[in-house]
């Protein structure tokens, strides 16, 4: 069920191309993640509509697959 | 997997009360971290809240995720309008943006 680090960066690059990703290995365990998500494509947006685009990029994993992934976004800076 | 009587209870519970919070577990006995930090910021803000145990109601449990087009619990409501997960919450919490929207939104606090 654990999902791979690499994995996780490149659906969510797939989706948001433009994206900054890093993710963190919480536990070591390959099932608890950390992701910041830097996109441009967030702007304008409510955090909710853009951790929505976030896991919609990871295609229903997230709750399946992922079981966590503290999910914090944000949009570059000018 | 969202049928109509699920749809309608989940519309009934957030239109009954200002603040409702969908979780794993009660707000006594939350039975999951993520639930727990939710409970604990609503507990820190004095808000008043509903909560919502979906370990109690499979239905509810599944139905909320496509209710609300997100696929994790907690999930929060503030006057009908979904706000977010837990990372949501803990971040607007700590930004000061949730205290800002109970406030603008007029919920009520616990006494």
């Amino acid at each position: 069920m654990a999902m791979d680090a690499n994995e996780i960066e490149r659906l969510i690059k797939e989706g948001i191309p433009d994206a900054r990703v890093q993710i963190t290995d919480l536990r070591g365990d390959g099932d608890h993640y950390a992701a910041l998500v830097e996109s441009s494509a967030f702007e304008g947006l409510p955090r909710v509509k853009q951790h929505q685009m976030v896991y919609e990029a990871l295609k229903g994993k997230m709750g399946g697959d992922l079981h966590a992934l503290a999910l914090q976004t944000s949009v570059p800076q000018q | 997997m969202l049928d109509q009587a699920t749809k309608d209870r989940i519309t009934q519970e957030i239109a009954g009360s200002d603040v409702v919070l969908f979780m794993k577990g009660s707000a006594v006995f939350p039975q999951c971290g993520f639930s727990a930090t939710a409970v604990q910021i609503l507990s820190h803000l004095n808000v008043k809240f509903n909560s919502i145990d979906v370990l109690t109601d499979p239905s509810v449990r599944e139905g909320i995720k496509e209710f609300s087009d997100w696929p994790t619990i907690p999930q929060l409501y503030v006057k009908g309008e979904f706000v977010g997960g837990c990372d949501i919450m803990r971040e607007m919490f700590e930004t000061g943006e949730l205290e800002s929207l109970f406030q603008d939104k007029q919920v009520a606090r616990a006494s």
